[in-house]
């Protein structure tokens, strides 16, 4: 594993690291954490590789395996980076995010299925600032909200509006792609870490009566586009409209449904197998686990993915740092949020917004910012202090 | 950091996190395994496609296996909805460059080619988005190949050929073999064949329609079939086999329409007419004439809601009802003599007779003098008849019947066949109707509050004074005593005026039962159902539905004397000339009157009077005297059928020789003339009429 690592990331080599030897290193990483992880990601090739079984020309399977494996090769190096040095780096990451993101709105930009979104370099390979500034998003707020003044218990209203106006900046600008699904993950990570952070309440109700405050202006002001009210408007029948909006409702929930407790077999959907979802392969992969898994499956994969959620909250209660435990905190909001949302609307109780699966879903950008935020957690559990949450 | 707000913050997340998996694992589990069958439903809805394939309707073939109604393949263009939808504009493109091929406008292409909804109103398609929708059914050969060939410009067009009803004998008979219509949504499988609606095509439907094959198809989510799941061949429709002699069935067409332009001619109205032969022995129809009629052409390419509004559709043969005239002589005769008056014996025929008190004259109001019943019916005698009536109501208590009137007369039509529906096998047969006392008092309750307001204020509508006077004298007598059975309505009943009513199908009958020696049936025109393949499915015999229970004397006599009706009575004018040793027929005129409206002609004949082969009854409504309109006709119908104007008409070929050889072909029957079998007794065959088989 050694020989594995780069020469040129030297620098990141963590210092807390007394011995080297296989056993540190291996005592250091939450297998727990990894494990899962691991086994989601495979459970996604897997998936994706079902999704696009009945296109022999398509070469998603093997682009996300590659991304899968990038993915892992960047947990890796995250889990290796000391928190402190990493944390210099915060700022010029945060700054490239919003150079990406801004990058996206100027003629480099490419609108994918309605949001203008993507980035490409060359042929064949494009990327989604958006999911990178995820990362710099938790990175920048643990750094305003996490790092407490000597004697501070709780971060103070400068740190707080800090914390908001760094959330602020690369929020407006997925607003303005528009991508509502990205920008509420956004608002969850800033409500999450301001939460974790140990923020007075009056505080977070403040911060509550705000928020509603602007969702109030945005649905008086027609902010919402008229596609985004109607995917509202439909959750509540989606039979309203079978063929139009509803359809990707209707259809995801056909696909599940009809799986049925054990499922119809991988490979064997036929519903899949049809292409009667929309964006099986990416944000509806769900649907695929729910049709060829069944119940038993897709609930597998929903335990799986608390385990990562909870594996995440166990190494932020466990952080040596406040700066450790608002970080871990604001990865689990992330996953948390982007998982419910996205299961959620394919189950049909949520409306529909474009969303990854973490970890499952076909998506370069997604699947390596995912995997790098595991290697976050994997870092910050390095940290830990040796006695039990308690 | 364990201490403090972080740990407790963090049992929030603990718990919000918890609590959010847990709704979409209780979600799931609602969606799997709660009401998973349900969606395993759905899912097989969305993926499979049943494909109806439409069955080849079968044939309507006449008794010499010519066919009545055939079918014929034409282009026809349609499009795939799924396919349309599926294009960036929703075919916007496609439907136009297709309306300019079809050369025809835009709209009408997208109009057929939308489905329907509430929303949506006709022209639309109410099927299936996955059947193929027909935007175009009268498309020329040309065109649909060259919408084929160019198949990369009409993504989602497809042209094929389509059955279509062809009637060989255009107008001929067109209310008997009836129309067929696309079906509404209650009609049997829904499927994309059309379904009868009148007519034999509405009677035989089920045998004739066949049925509908499926496919199965999965399909993917645009729509494109990825397999066969299941396929079920159409089973294609029975043959019809009718009685229904094409030959002579477009010679009483023609003949019924002659007989109506000539009553034109002399200032009838003639507005309607039927014309129906039967087989006297059998009960099977031959032909059945409706006037007016219509091309059934008009159903192949589809018809507005105008045009079908106006088409004749009543068949007067079934439908139509009228009072009978002196053709329902025959049943009062036969009545009378049931009754133990003589036939033979010498009756008085003055020119008029008191019943009642009022007055009732003979035809011309001219007295005949002593005559026996054959005489009387030679000759239409009323009075005697009237006599008959008058005892006969007596006998049942005349104004205070009695408990149980044995009404001789109504009896007898009864068992005629009169008063019912002959239950043939064609939809919308009118009941006709056998007045008596209680259907007079029936209609009178029925009728007397209206009746007893117009007494009250008369006939302001009726612009003629004496008709309104007269309207309003009736409705206050109507309004007393309506109820009543009076003597004089006995006397009407017995020559077949005031509410009798009769079908022209009825009255055959009741000949055939004359002719045959009192054997009622119940008419069929279908004779079998045979499957493609030849094999028979079922045969259809009429059914007896009674017996006239009167002696075979009796009916002899009262055939004999119809038998002279032509050579010397009421119909020897419009029989002048007839060739009676060939032929002999027997018949009876009917004339009867009715109200404000020009009598209805009638003439109910059998042939040959020996040994009656055929009924023929013709009826022109307001056509003037049954021996002016209705006898002619029936007279034409004879010589067509035993092809009597034979030797006039080879001459008459000669000079117009293409004009008979293309009849010829046409027919293909023999033009020898059967000769009589007076002459030639033991030639039976050669008594029989031509037959189109005969040829050649």
């Amino acid at each position: 594993m050694t020989t594995f690592r780069p020469t040129p990331l030297r620098l990141l080599r963590p210092r807390t690291q007394a011995r080297r030897g296989w056993v540190p290193l291996l005592a250091s990483l939450d297998w727990g954490l990894a494990a899962t992880s691991a086994a989601l990601s495979g459970i996604g090739l897997l998936l994706v590789w079902s999704a696009t079984r009945t296109d022999p020309s398509s070469t998603l399977l093997q682009r996300q395996a590659v991304s899968v494996g990038l993915g892992f090769v960047l947990m890796w190096l995250v889990s290796r980076c000391d928190l402190r040095i990493l944390r210099a780096y915060v700022p010029v990451l945060y700054l490239l995010a919003l150079a990406g993101l801004v990058a996206v709105l100027t003629p480099l930009g490419r609108t994918v299925n309605g949001s203008h979104a993507w980035i490409v370099l060359g042929s064949g390979l494009q990327f989604q600032p958006s999911e990178f500034a995820k990362v710099a998003l938790v990175l920048a707020l643990a750094m305003a909200l996490g790092e407490l003044r000597d004697g501070e218990r709780r971060p103070g209203p400068g740190a707080v509006f800090l914390a908001l106006g760094l959330a602020a900046l690369p929020m407006g600008l997925i607003m303005l792609q528009p991508d509502l699904g990205t920008t509420l993950v956004f608002a969850a990570v800033v409500a999450g870490m301001v939460v974790v952070s140990g923020a007075p309440k009056r505080w977070l109700a403040g911060l509550t009566a705000a928020a509603g405050l602007v969702l109030l202006v945005v649905w008086r002001l027609h902010l919402i586009r008229p596609y985004q009210l109607q995917r509202l408007m439909v959750l509540t029948d989606p039979d309203a409209d079978p063929l139009g909006v509803g359809y990707n409702a209707t259809q995801a929930r056909i696909a599940i449904g009809s799986g049925g407790m054990l499922g119809k077999g991988l490979f064997q959907g036929e519903q899949t197998a049809g292409h009667f979802v929309p964006e099986q392969h990416t944000d509806f992969i769900f649907t695929v686990a729910g049709e060829e898994l069944g119940f038993l499956g897709a609930a597998c994969v929903i335990l799986l993915m608390t385990v990562v959620l909870w594996r995440g909250l166990r190494i932020a209660a466990r952080s040596a740092s406040p700066y450790g435990t608002v970080l871990a905190g604001g990865v689990v909001c992330w996953l948390a949020f982007q998982t419910f949302v996205n299961v959620g609307m394919t189950v049909g109780i949520l409306p529909i917004t474009g969303l990854p699966l973490p970890f499952v879903s076909y998506g370069g950008s997604a699947t390596i910012s995912t995997l790098t935020a595991v290697g976050l957690l994997e870092a910050v559990h390095r940290t830990r202090s040796r006695t039990p949450l308690g | 950091m364990r201490s403090g707000a972080h740990g407790g913050r963090l049992v929030v997340l603990y718990v919000v996190v918890t609590s959010l998996m847990l709704t979409l694992l209780g979600r799931l589990w609602y969606l799997q395994v709660t009401t998973g069958p349900a969606y395993a439903r759905a899912a097989t809805e969305s993926r499979v496609r049943t494909v109806p394939l439409p069955s080849v309707r079968g044939q309507i073939l006449d008794v010499h296996g010519h066919p009545l109604v055939a079918n014929q393949t034409m282009p026809q263009v349609s499009v795939d909805y799924m396919a349309l939808i599926h294009q960036p504009d929703g075919g916007r493109a496609v439907l136009t460059r297709l309306a300019e091929a079809l050369r025809k406008p835009y709209q009408e292409i997208a109009d057929r080619a939308r489905l329907c909804s509430r929303e949506v109103p006709r022209p639309c398609w109410p099927g299936s988005p996955y059947q193929p929708i027909t935007v175009a059914d009268d498309v020329d050969p040309r065109t649909v190949v060259r919408i084929a060939e160019r198949q990369a410009e009409f993504p989602g067009v497809s042209t094929a050929l389509r059955p279509v009803r062809t009637y060989p004998l255009h107008k001929a008979g067109a209310h008997l073999l009836g129309y067929l219509q696309p079906p509404s949504p209650s009609d049997r499988s829904g499927g994309p064949d059309l379904v009868g609606r009148d007519g034999l095509e509405a009677e035989y439907d089920t045998e004739l329609a066949g049925r509908t094959g499926l496919r199965e198809v999965a399909v993917d989510s645009t729509g494109k079939v990825t397999g066969l799941l299941r396929e079920e061949a159409p089973h294609p429709g029975d043959t019809l086999v009718t009685s229904i002699d094409a030959r002579i069935q477009e010679l009483s067409e023609r003949a019924l329409a002659k007989a109506v332009t000539n009553a034109r001619k002399r200032g009838e109205p003639a507005d309607s007419g039927a014309a129906v032969v039967l087989e006297a022995a059998t009960g099977r129809v031959t032909a059945l004439a409706s006037y007016p009629s219509y091309d059934p052409a008009v159903w192949s390419g589809g018809i507005s809601q105008r045009d079908f509004e106006a088409l004749p559709l009543v068949s007067n043969a079934v439908l139509g009802q009228w009072a009978p005239g002196s053709t329902w002589k025959v049943t009062s005769t036969a009545a009378a003599a049931d009754a133990g008056y003589k036939l033979r014996a010498s009756y008085d025929c003055p020119g008029s007779y008191k019943v009642g008190g009022r007055s009732f004259r003979n035809f011309d109001g001219i007295a005949l003098g002593r005559m026996n019943m054959h005489r009387a019916l030679v000759v239409s005698c009323d009075t005697i008849f009237y006599r008959f009536a008058e005892r006969m109501w007596k006998h049942d208590g005349g104004l205070k019947p009695v408990r149980h009137p044995a009404d001789p007369m109504q009896s007898m039509a009864r068992k005629f066949g009169f008063g019912n529906r002959t239950g043939i096998d064609l939809p919308n047969e009118s009941p006709g109707r056998v007045p008596d006392r209680a259907w007079k008092k029936a209609n009178w309750e029925r009728t007397r509050a209206d009746s007893c307001r117009r007494a009250k204020t008369g006939y302001p509508d009726v612009a003629d004074r004496k008709r309104a006077a007269y309207l309003k004298a009736l409705a206050a007598e109507n309004c007393q005593n309506g109820g009543v059975w009076w003597a004089g309505d006995a006397a009407n009943f017995a020559i077949g005026q005031g509410d009798v009513l009769v079908t022209p199908l009825q009255l055959a009958r009741a000949y055939a039962a004359l002719a045959n020696g009192g054997t009622v049936f119940s008419p069929r025109v279908a004779k079998a159902l045979v499957r493609p393949d030849g094999s028979v499915v079922r045969t259809v015999t009429p059914p007896v539905t009674g017996r006239v229970d009167v002696s075979r004397r009796t009916l002899r006599y009262i055939r004999d004397a119809l038998a002279d009706v032509p050579r010397e009575g009421t119909a020897a004018a419009a029989f002048k000339g007839f060739p009676f040793k060939r032929l002999a027929v027997a018949g009876k005129t009917g004339t009867a009157e009715a109200y404000g409206r020009q009598d209805t002609s009638w003439f109910a004949s059998f042939a040959p009077a020996k040994k009656p082969r055929y009924v023929v009854v013709v009826v022109v409504s307001q056509g003037g005297t049954g021996a002016s309109t209705a006898a002619p006709a029936a007279r034409d119908i004879w010589e067509g059928i035993y092809d009597l104007h034979g030797k006039a008409h080879h001459k008459h070929a000669k000079k117009h020789g293409k004009k008979t050889t293309a009849g010829k072909h046409r027919h293909g029957h023999s033009r020898k003339a059967p000769r009589d079998a007076s002459h030639n007794a033991s030639h039976r065959a050669s008594f029989e009429p031509a037959r189109v088989g005969d040829a050649r």
